[in-house]
This record gives structure tokens, C-alpha cells and sequence, in this order.
């Protein structure tokens, strides 16, 4: 039996069961997903896309799903608190796939919109019937069995016009005795001129016990809309994380989506860019801290469908000990889209010789006017300013962080939330002195 | 103000319609030989694999290659990967060896002469360029070899792969398929299955082989494939620059080029290998048109060996092709540089693998694609570094030119890094060609299409400098004619 | 404080230094000149531990200890300092942030206390002075889109910064103007002491006028073939590098 099919023979033995506890805006995308699956297979190592990572050995543990949503005898709210001064965010939590809204998260949102999924289907139908699942491709196994099993999850949404001043906060737990898997579910929907700042923390509490996360985040950008994304992971090494962001630009909109993986077990982020309005522009950044056998993996696609935008991508990468890396880009620019600009960076140092990269960035290009370009480099810290280091007394260990901590600044530096890219400078130099390990609860409002 | 834009927009109609132009220029390697041809029928089976053994009087060991080779074949299926319109080939409708017939033991048939004359390659001695030694293989068999004897004299050994196989048997059999062995992908085993003639270099120890090799094919006769094969080994301290050209008649129908070259470098020795690529593209829309599915690869198998892969490619309906270095001696140097040209309804689909084996090995890419008319044009690569291949570099530089908005150009680069002590780099970009340029030339009196040859040629520049003198003369020429028209 | 006794040393398999001798006591100025190839460099270049460079003999005591055992670190938390002909530019890494590790590891090395931001960032106000070094350059990433007198300058600002018991001024004047020449070099005249110690590397005698040397020795095929005073880089800039050339050739 392959990983799929435990959880296609879950989904039809507990069907009842987990359509009557999740809101019919989900339970009306399961039937395309059932069926996207019947024919799927996980992609194996190996395969287009997938150099460096196994889809089917991540799925394959007998992962428990909490189709009854049972509800977990702790309050999240209390197990974590966000109490570090000058972040002040709206907070909302997530404790594996069960979100929890406190009437104190709701305070200051400037009109926008975060519901559960459920509490959505109620208040706003038009805006899921619109758009929840609108996005994710369901050609991709993993996102269709999200979509299958998808109980609750969270929809922000940013009418017209409102601007949020607070950045949105969504802390995502991750806690079980028991070998698990939880499958979330985000929705962002800005509308015209909306502005919205959301910072995902993604944390697993305990060890021990191998845990999977599996999402799918659907971002709509509207007409001169605003959105930074800003995805934190800081889970553990037991934590697997397959996550899967659609988004989809309208004219003159604005998309920063920033990945950062400091600590993990295994991890594939996919990002898939659609677009569809000109003057749009798209920044994705991402940067990864990885050691030990922590395994990060990354897939980006931009798709630009129109004339006159820009894409920007940097990865970044820093590798040690026994540690895989890989990032697979593709930038496509459609027939017909003069004026587009795109450039795409991946930036790798590998310090250890038994760390591993595999980097595959593509250009597909059928419009001449075009600027596309795309740079990758793999190697190490430079010998040079090593030296010139010590020489002024600095200890090869001193200069070694300094220049690792120098090699991810630019990445940080593009991160638009003052009091988070400061966090993340702190964050990132306690990750190359080692000492982040010690660190517990929220990294943001770490201790 | 409207003015303004009128002309604006005028001028970059004139432009495109000379660009469109240039996919009107005529192949000038297109006619056909009138000559007495012995074919083999259409159809692929053992018996025509014993057969073309049999025509050539080959030893037992080859045969059973052969036929190894063709059961492999058997259980593969054509390759989907490229970014290629490849169709289904049915392999049943190819003759898979055709001769000209020969009139006489040890004579070519005048109208051969003046075919190859035609083309501007010199059988006759005397004619010759200086400085040149020429394989001319027609269809399926070598035609031709100027200078053997001469060379015979340093001890290099330079025939068709046909008489070598008679004449140094155990040189052929030590070293071919050591390379690319019929397993290595669905072309390779149908090669290795039917291969006809094609080229083998010996360079032995310390000999720097005085004159630069070439192997020139044509394909003559029709519904007829190609499958020529090179080998080319280089002893401890020797060298030898080779190079190959190749054009095809004009015709309606697709026809099958599938080659395989390989080429074996010990220690400290160096080859340098040369492609200028003509086959017959097909015609504006697309029609007939060579399929060139070519399986190159070299092994640097000595310390500190080196092997230089330069390509120009201007011609074929279909590119796939990725001349590779295995870098398994320690400080062994692969390159790669090519031009890669596409119009019309061309495709290509090219590049190369480097695979660092050995310690401080090094490496150097450079791709320049140009595409034009409503062609696709992709650069396609592997870098990888094996864990114990500490000390490695590899610089990749992919660039490409788009000429229509049409056209298409992608970059797929796969890098693989297992060590820490080694550094990768590659950059690619893409863009259109540059319209201040074309204006500054225009402003000294130069017609957009020479501006744009101009241009092209100097973008092309870098791998243009690495092809032996007489070649570059050529490659640029052809860059140039193929350019007639296609301004932008 | 310094004494090297038959210093060898390779690059890349060539031998460049074949037996150099120099003592430098407490207080004093040397001046080290020599033409182009003359092996000036790698004498900085050995001294401070370039792992580029190999010792293939002789010996270097600093205070009593073995310089050539200790790791360049160490060489600087003993007291030594190199300013670099061409300073390398380290972006993403703040000149701040630098100079707080540099200060803090050699204290740490010496068994004193850390120094506290505020006693740094004050350390640092005074030490700028000293070079006239503009506030946004030591906020900036350490030599990144500097000019080069502004590298210079900086690395005067580091001398300053790490208080070295032995300076080693390594083609300073290459490149500066002469505004820029006159501030570097009142900075390092304004770090002299009885206690420390400088060599002057130079091809020109024009630093000479500023920074004021007790002895000078030409260096020439990797041995100091010239010893003498001030005097002797007044001479050599009247006959020229050809007159030593025809002396040892």
C-alpha cells in the first residue's frame, strides 16, 4: 500500500465523520480532490522537482489525523504567551489544526476580517465561495489531500480600502503524544487597496514523537493591495512540513512572501505565483539555517501571465554538519508579456563537508522584451576576510559566525516589519552561536 | 507627439519584417547528390543489425555488441523530457544504412568529389587547407580520409572507425562503449546497434598531433538515418584539436541523425573538439528537417587531462544534445562553449553535463542561445560535485538573446554540490537585443540587419574566439548568413 | 620586542623571503624599503600568519614567545597589528559589530572584563577622532564601497582601536592623496609611545616625511641587504632602486 492510500482509505471509512465536523465551503472541494487522488501517486526521489526529496517516505509513517476533533485539553493561549515588548501583533492561535480565537485577538484589527473557516462560512459564504480552493492546484497529491481532509482553518480577509495597522500574528502549534499529522488551512483575501502584514510562526512543542504538518495558504492579492507574508519555522527535528502557498496577483498589487527555516526536521515549501494584473510586484525571499540532518527544500514558481511586472527572488542558504538543501526555481514569462522583469538569486554556503546542496533555477521565457536573469552560487565563507579577521584578533569561530550572520543580512534586511527583522538579526546570531536550541516557545517573543 | 509614436511604432514594424525576413533565407547545402546508393530496406530487426555487421566484415565481438545493444534498445522508449516537439519516430520507415556505391576498388566516384568540392571540403591532397586531415563520411560510410599516411608516420591514427575495427582491433575494442555504453539512453543503444562509420583519432604517448582532424558528414540519400560514431583517445601527454562540420539535403520528410561521439583523455594529454552544426533545418514552416539526437561525452580519465567541447549550432529541425565531461583524473579541465542559433520552427535543446569526480577538477561553461522567428531554444545542464571531489570549480554563464517575440529561450541548470571546499557559480540572463545599439549603428550609417549581425556576432564572441582559425571564419559566416534577415 | 632571525618563506612552492633578520625594541620606527618583488609583503604577510605563506625556516620571538606557533588571532591579541596594503571589504558585517568582537575576544585573551556597549560605543567615539573618521563609515559594513583613502584611514581607526604593541604599516601611502596621507599619518604619530613599536613598509620615501623612521633597511631578493638611518631613504630616493640593484646584483 502506498502513503496515499492510507489516508484515501481513512478519508472513505471516517467520510461522515469528518464532513459533519468541518463547514461545507470544505466539504464541497472534496470530491475533485478524492478524485484528482485516485490516479496519484507521491512524487519519489528523484523525480522532476524532487532531486533531493522523497514525498512518499514523508507521507509513509502511520500518521493519526484528528478527524473527530477532539478537542486538546490545553489552552494555547495560556501554554504561550507573546508578552516581548515592542512586537505588537494581533494573535491568533493555531494548536495543530484547531484554531483558537480569543475575544482579546480580535481587539485592534482596523476592520479586517480573521474567522475560522468554519465561523467564515457563516459570516462571509461569498468570500469562500470566491476563493477558498480557487488557488491550490490540486495536480499536486499532497494539496489535493489537504483539500480532502481539511477540516477548519483560518480566513483573513482585508475588505477594500482597510489597512491593517498591526501586523496579523498567526502562531501555529504543533503538540501530540502520538505520531500525527495535522492539515491546515489559510485563506487571505485582500481586497483593492487593502494592506495587510501576517507573520506565520510555525513551533512544535516536545520531541520525540514525529509530527506532520501538511498546509495549503491560498493569498489573494487584489488591485493595489498590499501583502507581507512573513512564514517562520522553528519546529524540531522531529517535525515534518509540507507546505504548499498559491497566490495570485491582480494590477498594481504587492506581494512579499519571506520563508524562514531556522530549525526543522524535513521541509518542502512550494510557492506558486500567479500573475494576472500588470504593475504587480512579487518579492520572494527565503532563508534557511540548517544543521544536523535537518533537510530543507524548496520549489518557486512564477508565473508572469501579463506585461509590465517584476519578480524578485533570493534564497539563501547556510548548511552544516550533515544538512541537505535544495531549491528548485522556475520563472516563466508567457507569450505576449513585454516589459516584465525577473530576476532570481539562490546563494548557498555549505559548511561542512558532508553538507549537501542541489540547486535547479530555471528561465522560461517567450516575450523578447523581457530583463530575465538568475544567479546561483554554491561555496564557502571567503578565505580572505577570514584573515583579515584574525588578524585584528578575531577567532576563526568569531569570524565564521560573523561572516555567516553577514551572508544572511541582505535577506533580513528585505524584511519590511522593523521590530521582526531586528528579532531575526537577534534570532539568527543565536542560531549560528548554537544557542537558539535552547530557546523555547514563540521565537518572535522568545525569551 | 502622435508623430513621434507613429514613427516609433513604424520603425519597429520595419524592424520585425526584416527579422521576419531572415526566416526566409534559403539553406544553401540543400541539393542532392545524383548518385548509385546501396540501402539496406526500411525496417529495423536483427537481421538488419547482422546485416550491417555483415556488410563491414565485422568480428564476432562486434556483432554481439550490436545485437546486445539492439535487445536494450527494445525495452527503452524515446526520451519526452527535452523541451521539444519530438514526435513518435517510427522506426520501422528509416533505412538504416545507405553507401554510395563504389565504381571501382579504392576509386570515389567524381560526382562524390564534386559534392564535397560543392561544400567547400577538399578531398584532394593537393586542394587541401594546410594544416587539415579529413574524414568525409557520406550517409553511412567513410568516403574519404585525406593524410593517414602522413600521420601514420607520428604513429596517429586517424581512419574510419569501419577500418579500424579491422586494422586495430584491440585499441577499438579496449575503449569503445567504455564511455557512453549502450545503456545510457535510448539514441546510445540504437546507435551502438546499428553505428555505420564515423571517425577514430589515436594520439599516442607525447605525440601533439600537427594537424587539426576533421570529420565531415553529409546525408545524401533519402528516408535514410545517420548513425555515425567517434572515438578519439588521447594518450599520456598528447593532443589534438578535432573538428566536425555536417550538412544535409533539403527534403520534406524528418530524417534521423543519431550519433555518439566519445573521447578518452589520460593523464596530462588534451582534446579539443569543434562542432559546426548545419544540418538541414527544415523550411519556414517548419517542414523536413534533420532530428539531430546526438549522445557526446568525454572522459578525462588522467591527472590533470583536459577536454574543450566548442559548439555552433545553427542547423536541424530538433537539437538534443549535451556534450559532457566526466572529470575523473585530479585536476582534470573540462569546457564547454556554444552558440546555439534557432529560426523559423527550429528547436534546440542543449548544454552539457560537468560530473567532478576527481579532486581539484575544474570547469567552465559558457552558453550563448539566440532565438529568432517563432523558434525555442533552451540550455539544459548538470553540474554536479561528487563528495569526494573536494576543491572543485565550476563557472556556468548562460546567456540568451531573443530576436522575436516569438521566440523562446529557457534555462534549466542542475547543480549538484557534495563538498565544502568547492565553489559553483552560474549566471544566466535574458533579454532582448539592444535597441540602443541598433540605433547607435544606424547613426553611423549601418543598416539595422548588419547591426544586428554585428551585435549577434560580438555576443557570440567568446565562443567564436575558442574555434580553430579557419573554422571561426566559417561559424561566423554562417552566423551571419543564417542572421540574413532575422533583424529585430 | 621583535626579533626575526633567518626568516624563510614561500608562496605557492617560490621561495620569497631567504634569510631576513631584523630586531625591533621598544619605542622605535623602521622603516622597511624595497623595489617591487623585493618580498615587503610577504615579510607583513608571514609576520601576521596568512595561512597563503609558508615558513620554510628561521624563527620570529615576540616578548619571548614564538610568534610563528601562534594562530593569527592570537598573534593579534599579543599585540601585533597589520594595516593592509588593499583591505578587504567584508559586506553585511558592521564595522561596529566587528570592533566589538575584535575588542572583547583580545580582552578576553588578556583576562579582562568585556567591555559594556556604552564603554564601547565611547571607545569608539574617542578612537575616531584620532583619525578624523566619519560617523557613517563606522556605521557602514566594514570597507564596503569605501575609497580607498577612506579604507586606509579605517584601518588606522582599527590600530587605534586595538591599541597594538607592534604596528605594521603596509604600503599606508599607495593610493592616498595628500590630505589623506597627512591625516593617516598624524593618526599614527598620535598612537607612538615609548611602548610600542612600528614598521613602516614603503616603496616611496614621501610616507618618510610624515611618519618619522629611526632605522632603514632595503629589502631586496628577500634579504635586508642595507641597514642604516634615516639618512639611507633620503639617499636611496636621490639614486634610485638601480643603485641597489648594481650593489647586490
Amino acid at each position: 500500500m502506498n502513503a496515499l492510500e492510507q489516508y484515501i482509505g481513512l478519508y472513505r471509512e471516517y467520510r461522515e465523520v469528518v464532513e459533519r465536523n468541518a463547514p461545507a465551503a470544505l466539504n464541497a472541494l472534496r470530491p475533485a480532490a478524492l478524485d484528482a487522488l485516485a490516479t496519484a501517486r507521491l512524487p519519489r526521489k528523484g523525480q522532476e522537482d524532487y532531486e533531493a526529496i522523497d514525498m512518499e517516505a514523508i507521507f509513509a509513517p502511520d500518521y493519526g489525523v484528528n478527524v473527530t476533533r477532539l478537542d486538546y485539553d490545553i489552552d494555547p493561549t495560556e501554554s504561550f504567551r507573546c508578552d516581548v515588548p515592542n512586537l505588537s501583533t494581533c494573535l491568533f492561535h493555531t494548536y495543530n489544526d484547531v484554531p483558537h480565537i480569543s475575544a482579546t485577538s480580535r481587539r485592534n484589527l482596523d476592520g479586517v476580517v480573521v474567522e475560522t473557516l468554519t465561523e467564515a462560512t457563516a459570516n462571509h459564504p461569498d468570500v469562500l465561495a470566491g476563493h477558498l480552493g480557487r488557488l491550490a492546484r490540486l495536480d499536486d497529491p499532497t494539496v489535493a489531500l489537504n483539500t480532502l481532509l481539511a477540516q477548519d482553518g483560518l480566513l483573513v480577509y482585508v475588505p477594500d480600502g482597510v489597512s491593517a495597522s498591526k501586523p496579523i500574528q498567526l502562531l501555529n502549534i504543533l503538540s501530540a503524544a502520538h505520531p500525527t499529522m495535522v492539515v491546515r488551512r489559510l485563506l487571505v483575501v485582500a481586497g483593492k487597496n487593502a494592506h495587510v502584514r501576517l507573520l506565520a510562526c510555525d513551533h512544535t512543542q516536545g520531541s520525540g514523537t514525529q509530527v506532520l504538518n501538511l498546509q495549503v495558504i491560498e493569498v489573494v492579492a487584489g488591485r493595489n493591495a498590499t501583502v507581507d507574508f512573513y512564514d517562520l519555522e522553528e519546529s524540531g527535528t522531529d517535525t515534518s512540513r509540507v507546505s504548499s502557498l498559491f497566490v495570485e496577483q491582480h494590477e498594481g498589487s504587492s506581494v512579499l512572501v519571506d520563508g524562514i527555516t531556522l530549525m526543522n526536521g524535513i521541509t518542502r515549501n512550494n510557492s506558486h505565483v500567479q500573475v494576472v494584473g500588470e504593475h504587480a510586484s512579487t518579492e520572494l525571499l527565503g532563508m534557511t539555517i540548517a544543521s544536523g540532518h535537518q533537510h530543507v527544500d524548496t520549489r518557486s514558481f512564477v508565473s508572469h501571465n501579463v506585461p509590465r511586472c517584476t519578480s524578485n527572488q533570493m534564497f539563501k542558504y547556510v548548511l552544516a554538519d550533515e544538512a541537505i538543501g535544495a531549491f528548485a526555481g522556475k520563472v516563466l514569462i508567457k507569450e505576449g508579456c513585454p516589459r516584465v522583469e525577473a530576476y532570481q538569486g539562490n546563494r548557498n554556503l555549505c559548511a561542512s563537508p558532508s553538507a549537501r546542496m542541489y540547486t535547479k533555477p530555471q528561465l522560461e521565457i517567450y516575450t523578447d522584451d523581457v530583463k530575465a536573469s538568475h544567479g546561483t552560487t554554491i561555496g564557502q565563507l571567503d578565505e580572505e576576510a577570514m584573515f583579515y579577521m584574525r588578524t585584528r584578533g578575531v577567532s576563526q569561530e568569531s569570524a565564521r559566525r560573523l561572516l555567516m550572520q553577514a551572508f544572511m543580512s541582505d535577506v533580513i534586511d528585505g524584511v519590511r516589519l522593523d521590530v521582526l527583522r531586528d528579532r531575526l538579526h537577534y534570532l539568527v546570531e543565536k542560531r549560528f552561536d548554537g544557542t537558539l536550541a535552547a530557546c523555547t516557545g514563540c521565537a518572535i517573543c522568545g525569551k | 507627439m502622435k508623430n513621434q509614436q507613429d514613427k516609433t511604432n513604424n520603425k519597429a514594424k520595419q524592424q520585425d519584417d526584416i527579422l521576419r525576413n531572415a526566416v526566409d533565407e534559403e539553406y544553401k547545402y540543400g541539393f542532392v547528390t545524383d548518385i548509385d546508393t546501396n540501402v539496406i530496406p526500411k525496417g529495423l530487426n536483427e537481421d538488419v543489425v547482422r546485416q550491417i555487421s555483415a556488410l563491414k566484415n565485422e568480428p564476432e565481438w562486434l556483432l554481439e555488441f550490436r545485437l546486445k545493444a539492439f535487445r536494450h534498445w527494445q525495452t527503452l522508449r524515446q526520451p519526452s523530457w527535452g523541451h521539444l516537439h519530438l514526435p513518435e519516430i517510427d522506426y520501422q520507415d528509416i533505412s538504416y544504412y545507405a553507401a554510395p556505391r563504389k565504381k571501382k576498388e579504392g576509386e570515389i566516384d567524381p560526382e562524390l568529389m564534386e559534392t564535397f568540392d560543392k561544400l567547400g571540403i577538399p578531398l584532394q591532397e593537393r586542394k587541401a587547407l594546410s594544416g587539415m586531415a579529413v574524414d568525409a563520411i557520406m550517409d553511412s560510410v567513410s568516403v574519404r580520409t585525406t593524410y593517414s599516411e602522413r600521420l601514420a608516420e607520428l604513429g596517429v591514427i586517424f581512419c574510419p572507425i569501419s577500418e579500424a575495427v579491422r586494422d586495430y582491433p584491440d585499441l577499438v575494442r579496449k575503449y569503445l562503449g567504455k564511455v557512453v555504453p549502450y545503456t545510457d539512453n535510448f539514441f546510445a543503444a540504437l546507435n551502438s546497434a546499428v553505428f555505420s562509420d564515423g571517425s577514430f583519432v589515436y594520439i599516442p604517448k607525447g605525440v601533439r598531433c600537427p594537424m587539426e582532424l576533421s570529420s565531415y558528414f553529409r546525408i545524401n540519400a533519402a528516408q535514410t538515418g545517420q548513425f555515425e560514431r567517434t572515438l578519439i583517445v588521447a594518450d599520456d601527454d598528447a593532443y589534438v584539436s578535432y573538428l566536425e562540420g555536417c550538412t544535409a539535403p533539403m527534403r520534406d520528410e524528418n530524417q534521423l541523425h543519431a550519433a555518439i561521439v566519445e573521447i578518452i583523455v589520460e593523464d596530462r594529454a588534451e582534446v579539443k573538439y569543434s562542432t559546426v552544426q548545419n544540418w538541414y533545418p527544415g523550411d519556414k514552416d517548419g517542414k523536413g528537417g534533420i532530428y539531430n539526437l546526438v549522445t557526446k561525452r568525454g572522459l578525462c580519465r588522467g591527472d590533470h587531462s583536459k577536454i574543450s567541447w566548442t559548439q555552433v549550432e545553427t542547423g536541424s529541425a530538433i537539437t538534443w544534445k549535451y556534450p559532457s565531461c566526466i572529470l575523473k583524473g585530479d585536476y582534470s579541465v573540462g569546457e564547454f562553449y556554444s552558440v546555439a542559433l534557432t529560426r523559423n520552427r527550429q528547436e534546440a535543446d542543449t548544454g552539457t553535463k560537468m560530473i567532478h569526480l576527481g579532486k581539484n577538477t575544474r570547469s567552465t561553461i559558457v552558453s550563448k542561445g539566440i532565438s529568432a522567428g517563432y523558434s525555442q531554444n533552451s540550455y539544459r545542464g548538470l553540474v554536479r560535485v561528487a563528495p569526494q571531489a573536494t576543491g572543485c570549480r565550476n563557472y556556468t554563464q548562460c546567456d540568451s538573446l531573443l530576436l522575436s517575440d516569438t521566440s523562446g529561450a529557457h534555462t534549466f541548470p542542475v547543480i549538484e554540490v557534495g563538498n565544502d571546499s568547492s565553489i559553483v557559480e552560474h549566471e544566466a540572463t535574458t533579454s532582448k537585443i539592444n535597441e540602443d545599439q541598433i540605433f547607435y549603428c544606424n547613426q553611423r550609417g549601418i543598416k539595422t540587419e548588419d547591426a544586428v549581425a554585428l551585435i549577434v556576432n560580438g555576443y557570440a564572441d567568446e565562443v567564436m574566439t575558442k574555434l580553430p582559425m579557419e573554422f571561426a571564419v566559417e561559424a561566423r559566416r554562417l552566423l551571419s548568413v543564417s542572421l540574413e534577415g532575422s533583424v529585430g | 620586542m621583535l626579533e626575526i632571525k633567518d626568516l624563510c618563506a614561500s608562496v605557492e612552492g617560490k621561495e620569497i623571503l631567504k634569510g631576513v633578520n631584523l630586531t625591533v625594541r621598544p619605542g622605535e620606527v623602521h622603516a622597511i624599503m624595497g623595489p617591487n618583488g623585493s618580498g615587503k609583503s610577504t615579510l607583513s604577510a608571514v609576520l601576521t600568519g596568512n595561512p597563503a605563506y609558508t615558513v620554510t625556516g628561521g624563527s620570529v620571538q615576540f616578548y619571548g614567545k614564538d610568534l610563528l606557533a601562534l594562530s593569527p588571532e592570537d598573534r593579534a591579541h599579543e599585540g601585533l597589528f597589520l594595516s593592509f596594503q588593499y583591505p578587504v571589504e567584508i559586506p553585511g558585517v558592521s564595522m561596529v559589530n566587528f570592533m566589538k568582537v575584535a575588542v572583547n575576544e583580545k580582552r578576553k585573551y588578556l583576562g579582562l572584563k568585556e567591555l559594556s556597549a556604552s564603554e564601547f560605543l565611547k571607545l569608539m567615539r574617542e578612537k575616531r577622532a584620532v583619525v578624523e573618521l566619519d560617523n557613517k563609515l563606522a556605521s557602514r559594513a566594514v570597507n564596503e564601497g569605501f575609497s580607498g583613502g577612506e579604507k586606509k584611514r579605517n584601518e588606522i581607526f582599527q590600530m587605534a582601536m586595538l591599541e597594538p604593541r607592534l604596528s605594521i604599516l603596509d604600503e599606508t601611502d599607495s593610493g592616498l592623496d595628500i590630505d589623506a596621507l597627512r591625516i593617516v599619518a598624524s593618526g599614527v604619530n598620535r598612537l607612538k609611545s615609548q611602548d610600542n613599536a612600528t614598521i613602516v613598509i614603503t616603496h616611496y620615501q614621501r610616507l618618510l616625511d610624515y611618519i618619522k623612521p629611526d632605522f632603514v633597511h632595503i629589502l631586496y631578493k628577500g634579504r635586508i641587504v642595507m641597514s642604516a638611518g634615516p639618512e639611507l631613504a633620503l639617499e636611496l630616493e636621490e639614486k634610485g632602486y638601480d643603485w641597489i640593484k648594481q650593489n647586490n646584483d
